[in-house]
């Protein structure tokens, strides 16, 4: 019933605004084309003005309303040069917004008709021409020779130290492998792929570097002032790893591996503190379409100390093991044996990751 | 029929035209409906045929953003009607779902790029302007421009046909990259609408060259005597680019789209490689294929492509500018070298709409550079604008409103181009509401505003009637105004990282700080969207019921159109066409307000 009305509103409103702007037409014939003409031209030219004030009041006072809420500091050192360059940007295009709007509307108005006014015959001017190709140039010159030196730098190879991450995406989740002690990622194809036998990456288990890779869903751990690069793919379709507040963002695309690299400055819980969102979690959104469930494909990522990095890492069972495992009731003597097995490489895993990244640290 | 493609000489025999005309005139007499209104091959005719498909396109789109802003602003709220209208399976209790959201954003794209703004505007406005302006008495092949007409009408049918299947018409976003849309498995409008999308674009690209190829050889080989290049009005400069842009882009885009069906049919693997489906638990047999290929080909035509829909709509602000400014365009040769620049330029900055895609980070770095290269011309172009309106004498027709909105969203959306061609700051912005804030702003509204302002001034010769003024100047202020209050925050919202393409934020704990903002924005879409239709009132009425045009030249220009009689002949000019002796700017020249570009050089006077 509301929506009809709505429509009666509409259509009355529609009906009213024709009749009035009829009605004005009559009037201008009878008033005399020229004095009509006079009329709404000094109408629109003051509009013209009108809307250059209230526009450039909008504009501040959008700014004034948004600027906290788009986002503050960036949480990797990436970010930093990211949002250098958007202030750079911002400076120089927003002198030149300013600068032509306020041309533009202005001259809308101060030379709009008047019987007294001749127009000036203005063809061109070469002097001009070149002023309006040189200052530009300049400009943009320095707006790609920045640009260009911060893309190389976040572009640029990952250090040999950084932390290691597969990120795969699916329709619609995240899945993340770690190389498990051997600091290698074992063999995928993605024929292999079966998420009945919770081989979602489809690894080979000929390769026994898979063996001690460990495979985590929807979120992903690394560690706070720690390179951390992420290998990218995605098992179906076009994917994107997005990561806003690490000023980063990566397609992942089926059968064509990328990467990304970058390091964090606030661990998880810093950044709750910093912002005092106590719910704060640094997400992964997937940023190209993807299909129905685009919107919710969210994945978080939880940065923390080294301290707890090994902690968590310890926790981890490698998902060789765990399919071994959940295996293992059939026959009875083999149950044994494999159970020994996964034991045995979780104690591996357990004792790597106690050792190795410490004696890296102190290599530092 | 065979008397009509014979009436379009060379500007020697026109000494005949007199006889050839009366005989045409008889033969006027005998049009019935069907070639008179229908399969017309006269351009003024197919002119307006494209008009109104692009308006009936326009208000269809726009009615589909309505619907996608109604969720982003209410991603709650439960609209009974919706589900009443569009049943269970596309509006659940109310709400859009998922899948009617894709569809309907990758319809309002596919429809507004298109359909609206490449069919529509340079449809209409080339088959107009070109011959009128250069002084042809139609274009070279009159055949294959109606046939363009219909096959755009092909290509509307079998798009709209895709609205009413089952599975919903294609929605994997108007790029439709795969594999998303290779694969009915992995999206519903990825089955029986992604083949209709597919052939209709494909019909869409054949209407597109048919007309392009037109439109360049009656430009370079039709102009009446004395029109050389340098006096041809801006517009035609604009759209001789624009059909040369299209004629070059375009295959690429068709080539592209075969691959993609080869691979949806044929079992081929162009874009297909190591794909396991969720929804099926399969894995495909495609290996090898490269899914990035798709985005190089289809970018080839797409960045192309939005200087398709901008350079006509430069052309016709130009043009209408000058005419209302009663002072010539200024730095013509500047405007020609910088539409020439933008139109060269244009195919070399394809992969900066791929900057995140894993491509080369030095091959990004040349396509950094040639990107923002293209901000000199167009800055030029701004520049030369502004200085057009300086000492002029200006009358604020509904067109010239539109032109002055047209340079203001220019400059606004052109310089958000310059934080998103910087790859540096593409990490950040891409696929975010920055994008879509920006080439709405820059391509959308300044596209819709010229293709306004166009139709406002040239109405008058079209029908022969004007556009009611006053809801004219209610259309500018409330469009431009609403243009800029729904883009102008949403900057703010993909500056936050806001991904573009998302139906619903709030279960997000970093993009969820916007939602009166999301329903603001969606309530002046509304607004704006319900004025457009004020505007298409407007049209139609004037049509039928519009204050008569009394005078040949009621806007005081100096080009041919405004020379030929109000009432449409076929042929355009009664008798011979009329000779050129000037370039089309001499406005406010020697005291006098305007001099056709008809009239003989003076005495005394200088060429501009």
């Amino acid at each position: 019933m509301s929506t009809f009305f709505l429509i009666l509103i509409l259509l009355l409103g529609f009906l009213i605004t024709f009749q009035i702007a009829k009605a004005s037409e009559y009037v201008g014939v009878l008033k005399g084309e020229k004095k009509n003409f006079e009329q709404h031209n000094r109408i629109n030219g003051f509009m013209m003005i009108v809307f250059l004030v209230l526009g450039l009041i909008g504009v501040y006072w959008c700014n004034e309303l948004y600027r906290g809420k788009i986002l503050g500091e960036s949480a990797s050192k990436h970010g930093e040069d990211i949002d250098r360059m958007l202030y750079i940007t911002i400076a120089i295009t927003g002198v030149v917004f300013v600068l032509t709007q306020v041309l533009l509307f202005w001259f809308a108005y101060k030379y709009q008709y008047s019987d007294k006014r001749k127009a000036h015959y203005y063809p061109h001017d070469n002097r001009l021409e070149i002023l309006w190709t040189v200052v530009p140039a300049i400009a943009l010159t320095v707006l790609v020779g920045f640009g260009l030196f911060y893309w190389f730098r976040i572009t640029g190879e990952a250090p040999q130290d950084a932390l290691q991450v597969e990120v795969t995406g699916k329709q619609f989740g995240w899945i993340f492998r770690y190389p498990g002690k051997d600091q290698t990622f074992g063999k995928k194809y993605y024929q292999n792929i079966s998420d009945k036998d919770n081989n979602q990456l489809g690894l080979l288990w000929d390769d026994g570097n898979t063996h001690d890779d460990i495979v985590v869903t929807n979120e992903m751990y690394c560690v706070v002032n720690k390179p951390v690069k992420l290998i990218i793919g995605s098992r179906d379709v076009i994917h994107d790893v997005g990561l806003v507040y690490f000023r980063q963002k990566m397609d992942a695309v089926p059968g064509t591996p990328t990467t990304l690299w970058f390091t964090p400055k606030y661990t998880t819980d810093q950044m709750k503190k910093k912002l005092g969102n106590p719910d704060f979690v640094y997400e992964i959104s997937c940023d190209q379409m993807c299909g129905r469930g685009h919107y919710t494909m969210r994945g978080i990522v939880t940065v923390v100390t080294e301290d707890e990095y090994k902690l968590w890492l310890a926790k981890q069972q490698p998902i060789y093991a765990q399919i071994m495992q959940d295996k293992a009731p059939a026959p009875a003597a083999g149950a044994d044996s494999t159970k020994s097995t996964a034991g045995k490489t979780t104690a591996e895993v357990k004792a790597a990751v106690t050792t190795e990244p410490v004696a890296k640290l102190a290599k530092n | 029929m065979s008397n009509e493609t014979a009436l379009h000489g060379h500007p020697e025999v026109d000494t005949h035209d007199d006889a050839r005309l009366d005989e045409h005139g008889d033969h006027h007499h005998h049009q019935s409906f069907i070639t008179k209104y229908v399969f017309s091959m006269d351009h003024k005719m197919i002119c307006k045929q494209f008009l109104i498909t692009g308006i009936t396109w326009g208000i269809i789109g726009g009615l589909m953003s309505v619907l996608f802003r109604l969720q982003l602003g209410y991603p709650d709220a439960h609209f009974q009607i919706l589900e009443d209208i569009f049943g269970s399976k596309w509006a659940k209790g109310g709400q859009i779902q998922p899948e009617f959201y894709y569809a309907l954003v990758t319809m309002h794209g596919t429809i507004l790029v298109f359909f609206v703004l490449t069919g529509g505007l340079s449809g209409t406005f080339a088959n107009f302007l070109i011959p009128l302006q250069i002084g042809a008495r139609d274009m070279a092949s009159p055949m294959l421009n109606m046939l363009s007409y219909w096959f755009f009408f092909g290509a509307s049918v079998v798009m709209m046909t895709s609205l009413f299947i089952q599975t919903g018409p294609a929605s994997g976003g108007w790029t439709s990259y795969p594999p998303l849309s290779a694969l009915g498995d992995a999206s519903e409008g990825s089955k029986t609408g992604m083949d209709l999308w597919i052939v209709s674009m494909a019909m869409f690209v054949v209407s597109s060259l048919l007309g392009g190829l037109n439109y360049i050889s009656t430009v370079l080989n039709m102009r009446t005597k004395g029109m050389s290049m340098t006096r041809l009005p801006l517009t035609i400069w604009a759209l001789l680019f624009t059909a040369i842009l299209g004629v070059l882009s375009f295959p690429v885009l068709l080539s592209g789209f075969i691959l993609l069906l080869f691979d949806r049919h044929g079992g081929t693997s162009f874009y297909l490689s190591d794909i396991f489906l969720t929804e099926t638990n399969k894995a495909l047999p495609n290996e090898g294929g490269s899914a990035i290929l798709y985005q190089h080909l289809f970018w080839f035509l797409g960045h192309p492509e939005v200087y398709i829909i901008i350079l006509p709509a430069m052309g016709l602000v130009s043009e209408v500018m000058s005419v209302n400014s009663r002072k010539p365009i200024f730095g013509y040769m500047a405007m020609v070298g910088s539409l020439f620049a933008i139109a060269v330029l244009a195919f070399l900055v394809w992969a900066h709409h791929m900057f995140v895609t894993g491509l080369n980070p030095f091959l990004g770095s040349v396509f950094v550079l040639l990107t923002l290269l293209i901000a000199v011309p167009s800055a030029i172009k701004v520049f030369n604008w502004l200085t057009t309106l300086w000492r002029g004498n200006i009358r604020f027709t509904p067109a010239m409103l539109f032109a002055i909105g047209f340079v203001s969203t220019f400059i606004s959306g052109g310089l958000t181009g310059i934080f998103l061609g910087n790859s540096t700051l593409d990490i950040q912005l891409h696929d975010t509401l920055f994008v879509v804030a920006h080439f709405h702003i820059v391509m959308g509204v300044s596209g819709i505003l010229g293709m306004f302002a166009g139709i406002y001034h040239w109405f008058p010769k079209m029908y022969g009637r004007y556009m009611n003024p006053t809801l004219g100047y209610i259309h500018f202020w409330v469009t431009f105004a609403g243009a800029y209050l729904i883009f102008w925050p949403m900057h703010y919202e993909g500056l936050a990282g806001l991904p573009r393409r998302y139906l619903d934020y709030s279960n997000w704990i970093s993009f969820n700080q916007f939602g009166d903002l999301n329903r603001f924005i969606s309530t002046v879409a509304m607004i704006t969207f319900a004025v457009q239709l004020l505007f298409v009132f407007n049209f139609f009425y004037s049509i039928f019921k519009g204050r008569r045009v009394t005078t040949r030249n009621p806007w005081g220009a100096t080009t041919l159109e405004w020379t030929t009689p109000i009432q449409h002949l076929h042929g355009n000019w009664p008798g011979e066409i009329p000779e050129v002796h000037r370039w089309p700017y001499d406005y406010a020249k020697d005291g006098r307000d305007f001099i056709p570009q008809t009239e003989p050089l003076g005495a005394n006077e200088s060429a501009h």
